[in-house]
């Protein structure tokens, strides 16, 4: 009886945070003179209006869900996994390379994809387990070490775009040479869609799901997470868990870059991580760091980028307005939550 | 290259560092008290894009700058409320403030986009701009510039030569202590958030009526400046002084990246650009190294006459964070 009352006190609170963060983003339409319904009409029709742009919806899910996957991990842990953007780029170069070492030879297109998806998860662990070493034996906050090496990763990506790797004769920002079709992940007819990445993310939220609920690792993860000194104090080896949860990270973020590489682009670009990193930590709040929630949300948060592409060709709105609304929705959550906690008691 | 072109560049330095320097004095306020807030790169851009706005509706570059330090203080008033207030994760609120208010930025500025606008010429000083090298290093700049320097200044007497400035260190190093001598500790790092934030809002617009003028959208060029603000924060040590520095460090990589571009044709130009970021994790690991205590270990084991030298080094590289940044002060 009375859990189902805070339950839905609970519910109550996010379902005022959700009217704050849509009433704000109205009040934002109307500001610049636009109609808020035809605006919010449009993402919708955006999003679901035909089969291509539901494939699309899931092109995007994949690589947000993979994401998030392996931010649960560093979540857990109680690490904030800034780099996530860079550890994606990381990925994506390394695809890319290992790839193009097996362009010419006889070695059948399906091992050189599985080897270059590979090599993908690799980089990302590398670039995720830096930032782990600066952390815990450079002292450096895995915040502060994260950015840098996301900026390293986009000099790195944009410098092998147009230096080594630049298309013969004109290094573009349009990326490199795409791929020759069999080195492509096999997508469903006509659409851009890969029923192959659609099975690496449910696998992969499966994986990290019983790894974080179901395992002894997820329960001392979770203990490090909480407090670094009591976790110690029971005996739990602390930097090591961390730099674990890193490397977990890691790949999936390395395997987030290779299937935009080898499933999306067929190529390396230059924005290659999309932001959806970024968009990750932010899913990863809303859900409040629970891999329950994660499918949904994930697909809601693709269903609005994919949707927002519409309100430039049509009605002559910044596609920015999409992740305003996925902003202010984590934000007024959050705020919802913190004057719930504060003025109707704790959880 | 002659001198006449090396000076040009250096007061350019001065000159494309300002923002930067005025940002990282209000984030080193703002973290002195206690609070991290992680929204500058949302806010810088946003400020810019307002700042420029109003300046061109209203013609007037005063209210440019004030609109900027107006949005600065909003945005960091709600990093306030949520982190002071309601007990929510500093870092968390002030992530998604960071990418909410790009991607407003970006939404509102769209009918500016490419819109001409005032910007702000350079004031030289009678007599002082005759002297020889330093007139033109330091007397020929914009009046924002000239703020910029005396804030330097400013802020470091404020931190550590008055009693107000004591009392931040206090609430920011061990806040149940400065609460025991009197000080109201929640209204004082509301305060100083509201008040780094303002700071941090001044140089959006300084970007777009004076260093970059104008809003281009995603191509102005400042998507990023906000998270090294950050990192030089860090790097100064949370001291203003150091900050400048550290500013002022990362202005002169950059334009020795530009100059160095045409000597330099095999390495791609955007590669340049972005060449003085390793330089700055580099520091901040030589900074923070000596925090470890592997290091520590290690320097203990070293032979005598060795061990005081490398320590005393790595003692004025090394700067300590305030005791309590990031966490909630409760009244027990």
């Amino acid at each position: 009886m009375n859990q189902t009352r805070t339950r839905s006190i609970s519910l109550l609170f996010q379902l005022g945070g959700l009217a704050l963060a849509v009433l704000f983003v109205t009040i934002i339409l109307l500001l610049v003179d636009a109609q808020p319904m035809e605006a919010f009409r449009l993402i919708w029709e955006g999003a679901t209006g035909n089969p291509t742009r539901i494939a699309s919806v899931f092109v995007v899910w994949v690589p947000l869900l993979l994401v998030t996957c392996g931010l649960l991990a560093t979540f857990t842990a109680g690490l904030w996994n800034i780099g996530i953007e860079g550890q994606i780029t990381v990925g994506a170069i390394f695809t890319t390379g290992v790839m193009r070492l097996f362009l010419d030879t006889s070695i059948s297109p399906v091992l050189v994809i599985i080897i270059s998806m590979l090599a993908g998860m690799l980089g990302g662990a590398l670039w995720a387990a830096l930032a782990g070493i600066l952390k815990t034996f450079g002292g450096v906050n895995e915040i502060f070490g994260g950015l840098g090496l996301n900026f390293i990763a986009t000099a790195l990506n944009i410098g092998l775009i147009f230096g080594a790797w630049s298309r013969p004769g004109i290094a573009s920002m349009s990326g490199t040479e795409p791929f020759p079709e069999h080195f492509w992940l096999p997508t469903f007819q006509n659409f851009r869609l890969s029923l192959w990445s659609i099975g690496f993310a449910v696998l992969g939220l499966i994986i990290i799901y019983f790894l974080l609920q179901g395992t002894h690792f997820g329960l001392r993860l979770k203990a490090v997470g909480k407090g670094m000194k009591s976790a110690f104090r029971m005996g739990i080896p602390t930097w090591q868990h961390m730099m674990l949860s890193f490397v977990i990270c890691g790949l999936f973020a390395g395997l987030t870059g290779a299937i935009q590489v080898t499933g999306v682009y067929h190529r390396l670009i230059p924005s290659i991580s999309s932001g959806y990193g970024f968009m990750g930590l932010m899913i990863a709040m809303l859900i409040n760091y629970q891999a329950i929630w994660l499918a949904p949300i994930a697909l809601f948060f693709a269903a609005l980028n994919i949707g927002g592409i519409q309100l430039p060709i049509v009605i002559k709105l910044d596609s920015a307005l999409t992740g305003v609304l996925q902003g202010s929705l984590v934000l007024f959550i959050l705020i919802m939550q913190g004057i719930k906690q504060r003025f109707v008691g704790k959880k | 290259m002659s001198g006449d072109i090396i000076l040009f560049g250096l007061a350019g330095v001065i000159a494309s560092g300002a923002p930067i320097v005025i940002a990282v004095i209000g984030e080193t306020l703002t973290e002195r008290a206690g609070v991290i807030n992680l929204s500058l790169n949302g806010v810088i851009l946003l400020s810019a894009m307002i700042g420029f706005w109003v300046a061109v509706e209203t013609d007037s570059l005063f209210f440019g700058f004030l609109a900027g330090m107006v949005v600065g203080a909003l945005v960091s008033t709600i990093v306030a409320f949520s982190s002071i207030t309601l007990k929510q994760s500093q870092v968390a609120v002030g992530f998604i403030l960071a990418i909410t208010c790009r991607d407003l930025a970006y939404f509102l500025g769209n009918p500016i986009m490419g819109s001409q606008g005032p910007i702000m010429l350079s004031t030289s000083i009678p007599l002082l701009k005759d002297i020889p090298i330093l007139g033109r290093l330091l007397f020929q700049q914009s009046l924002m510039t000239y703020l910029s320097i005396i804030m330097i200044g400013i802020a470091w007497f404020w931190i550590f030569k008055t009693r107000p400035g004591l009392m931040l260190q206090g609430i920011g190093e061990k806040p149940a202590a400065a609460y025991v001598r009197g000080a109201n500790v929640q209204k004082m790092r509301y305060f100083y958030t509201i008040v780094g934030g303002a700071l941090v809002g001044l140089a959006g617009p300084l970007y777009t009526l004076s260093v970059k003028p104008g809003w281009k959208g995603t191509i102005t060029g400042l998507d990023g400046i906000g998270w090294i603000v950050l990192a030089i924060t860090i790097f100064g040590g949370w001291n203003p002084i150091r900050a400048a520095f550290g500013a002022y460090l990362f202005a002169f990589l950059q334009w020795l990246g530009l100059v160095l571009q045409p000597y330099m044709t095999s390495i791609p130009s955007q590669v340049l650009q972005v060449a003085p970021f390793p330089l700055m994790i580099l520091a901040l690991l030589f900074v923070n190294m000596g925090n470890t205590e592997w290091m520590e270990r290690l320097i203990a084991s070293l032979p005598d006459t060795v061990r005081l030298g490398a320590s005393k080094i790595l003692r004025s590289m090394q700067s300590r964070q305030p005791g309590s940044l990031g966490t909630p002060f409760e009244r027990q």
